[in-house]
């Protein structure tokens, strides 16, 4: 299998070698949850130096969907909801979709928005439209099926997020000190490499965009490293194998279809101008929002959770006062400690 | 601060039935303290050499691919028993039915337990049948009541657990859940993964005859790696588990990476983890020879030199193998 190569010991330890090489602090934020859990997974950090400082950034979906998506939700009825796995422990104002189950709403688990649409045949059905690049145009694409066959029964609550935009507002905010990133393996191969070139041209700043496996993540450090070396930040592209520098233009082409960009409020980072998608009007009848009348306007509790912090880089998780203490994955009071893919609940899992 | 309502520690949720810590939590702060017993089992000695077990049975489909529940309320039952290191020797089985239920499919589910006992060697002695009406229940429920005799010399306990004791599972892991998503969930993979549903103490008494055993456990809900936490709690002593070695079909990896789940963590219905001193190197061989141990492997050993569970991953890195709070989710993309 070719993931079996990108494990490869003898080579994973040449690059850590050469990695170790190198003596200054470099501070490189990995900004996809699925980086964050295959560093978790490999346990690289006990394999890296201490001078190498990888920070978890905000690019987990669940994580930075506003509890207002869920609070919308939870006292509907005679409705089915139909969702990603990981949304259900998100914790909203009142409870969780997992808590408003139990109490007689109808959640069901879904692994494609395609099942959505066979729930829809039957009975009303909102399908939770939650994720990045790499998620929507699935979503979006459903979204023409249902129009196609008409089926009124069908609608999706818009929570997109497009994952350029929130790193412009990261590196706009002055509490961020980063050195690098390791850019998304699965939303560039929609995106496109080209789509980070505003990282070197507006903020100086160089990234690597690369793959889940050890031998890929260990590379991209490598190449930050030569970066920080040569004072030449820019975007590489490790993960050539799946990633083009234009992205996949079908896909492209899917989302804008059916969806605009639009403002949008992210948990723990606040609100980004023209960092979500919304509907199109031409497919106004399956926008829930627009269906139900839900109102999402977002108002942030506060709990003393730090989740913002931990997203932006400026603290690790351990260093909130919440973690390990009164926020576990039993009892989740942000949401980075809720998705399997949030900073938090990675820390809880491997780090601690 | 603000309130933050928690539903949670007010009603039942899915999550209290996972096996993880929920489960354990609900069982020790609602049954164990109002029934006033002194360790959280599921079976229990009732004199010297008698050893009872009971389990409840609801498993979605009915139906799939390498048993159905009559086969699982059989098996799991048995394997109760087996790993206390009792021979099971008889079965009782309660059925809640739901108005409705085809009796061809009650058959098939019947017949199949009675394969089940004959191939574990009990008997099915007493049970008990109710119908619920149309929606009160998800076609049927099986509840079964295992007996099994313990001879004398037999003693499995984790405070029998030592520094250095070997572990091993005696098939691949995760088997039974890929199954149960599979069909349940129609992803569609061809052909279809079996489930590991088996009975085992034929298998744990040949263990037992052949070497000294510390303790054994069956690693259905929660998997591998909440057994091995509970023995982490229950002991003291730390655990390294070599990722390397573990015994998982590269299907099951493949579609755990996409489902973003861990096979350590998935419920199994034909695995044991057994500890064994280290100097008993030769119980793969016997375990080989049993059908249900074809696939052993030692996949780690107890140790002084950590504090908890941990793996060590391929690349040789050691990270914590934590209990769960509940089930794993499957994740977005």
């Amino acid at each position: 299998m070719l993931n079996k190569m990108f494990q490869n010991n003898d080579l994973v330890h040449k690059l850590l070698n050469r990695i170790a090489r190198y003596k200054e602090d470099i501070r490189i934020m990995e900004v996809c949850g699925s980086h964050t859990m295959a560093i978790g997974k490999w346990a690289l950090r006990k394999l890296l130096p201490p001078n190498i400082h990888l920070i978890s950034g905000p690019g987990c979906p669940v994580c930075v969907t506003p509890p207002s998506i869920i609070d919308s939700l939870i006292n509907l009825r005679s409705v089915t909801i139909a969702t990603f796995g990981d949304m259900l422990r998100l914790p909203g104002n009142n409870g969780t979709l997992e808590d408003a189950r139990a109490a007689g709403l109808d959640v069901r688990i879904v692994y494609s928005p395609l099942d959505a649409l066979k729930l829809a045949k039957k009975n009303e059905t909102i399908f939770i439209g939650i994720g990045f690049e790499t998620t929507i145009p699935g979503i979006a694409h459903t979204i023409t099926l249902a129009h196609k066959q008409n089926l009124s029964r069908f609608s999706v609550l818009p929570a997109f997020k497009i994952i350029p935009p929130a790193l412009k507002a990261l590196l706009n905010s002055t509490e961020v000190n980063i050195d690098g990133f390791i850019l998304p393996g699965n939303v560039s191969a929609i995106i496109g490499s080209n789509a980070y070139e505003f990282l070197p041209r507006e903020f100086d700043l160089g990234g690597v965009v690369t793959g889940f496996e050890p031998i890929d993540i260990l590379s991209a450090i490598n190449m930050l490293i030569d970066q920080q070396q040569n004072n030449s930040p820019k975007i590489e592209n490790e993960y050539q194998r799946v990633v083009s520098p234009a992205g996949n233009i079908n896909a492209q082409q899917a989302i804008n279809q059916v969806l605009q960009v639009q403002d949008s409020w992210w948990r723990g980072l606040g609100y980004i101008p023209a960092s979500g998608l919304g509907i199109r009007d031409e497919f106004r009848q399956f926008d829930a929002i627009h269906k139900y009348n839900l109102d999402i306007s977002d108002q942030q509790p506060d709990t003393g959770c730090q989740c913002g912090d931990v997203l932006k880089g400026i603290i690790t998780p351990p260093q909130c006062p919440l973690f390990d203490h009164t926020c576990t994955p039993a009892n989740p009071i942000g949401p980075c400690m809720v998705s399997s893919e949030g900073s938090c609940a990675a820390y809880y899992k491997y780090e601690r | 601060m603000p309130l933050i309502i928690n539903m949670k520690d007010n009603i039942i949720t899915l999550a209290h039935g996972s096996g993880a810590r929920l489960t354990q939590k609900l069982i020790s702060s609602v049954f164990a303290s109002t029934f006033q017993m002194e360790e959280l089992s599921d079976s229990f000695r009732i004199e010297p050499g008698l050893v009872v077990t009971t389990d409840a049975h609801v498993i979605k489909p009915i139906f799939f691919p390498g048993g159905n529940i009559g086969k699982l309320a059989v098996t799991g039952t048995v394997n109760d028993v087996a790993v206390s290191g009792a021979v099971p020797a008889y079965l009782l089985a309660a059925f809640i039915i739901e108005e409705g239920f085809p009796i061809s499919d009650l058959q098939k589910i019947v017949t199949s337990m009675q394969h089940a006992a004959q191939e574990a060697g009990v008997k099915i002695i007493a049970g008990d049948t109710k119908v619920v009406e149309k929606h009160n229940a998800e076609g049927i429920y099986i509840t079964t009541t295992g007996i099994g005799y313990l001879p004398d010399d037999i003693h499995l306990s984790t405070q029998m657990i030592k520094p250095d004791d070997q572990i091993i599972v005696n098939n691949y892991i995760g088997d039974h859940t890929i199954a149960i998503i599979n069909s349940r969930d129609q992803l569609g993979l061809q052909p279809p993964p079996l489930s590991d549903c088996a009975p085992l103490n034929h298998l744990i008494q040949a263990m037992l005859k052949a070497s000294k055993v510390h303790f054994i456990r069956d690693a259905t809900r929660g998997g591998v790696a909440t057994i091995l936490n509970e023995v982490y709690d229950d002991c003291g002593l730390g655990i390294i588990i070599d990722e390397s070695t573990l015994p998982i079909r590269n299907s099951t990896l493949a579609v755990s990476e996409l489902l973003g789940m861990e096979p350590l963590y998935m419920a199994n219905e034909g695995v044991i983890v057994s500890f064994v001193p280290a100097q008993y190197y030769d119980l793969l061989s016997v375990m080989g020879a049993s059908k249900y141990g074809e696939n052993s492997a030692i996949i780690g050993k107890v140790t002084n030199e950590v504090k908890g569970v941990y793996l060590k991953t391929p690349l040789g890195s050691l990270r914590p193998l934590p209990m769960l709070n509940a089930d794993p989710l499957p994740r977005i993309c």
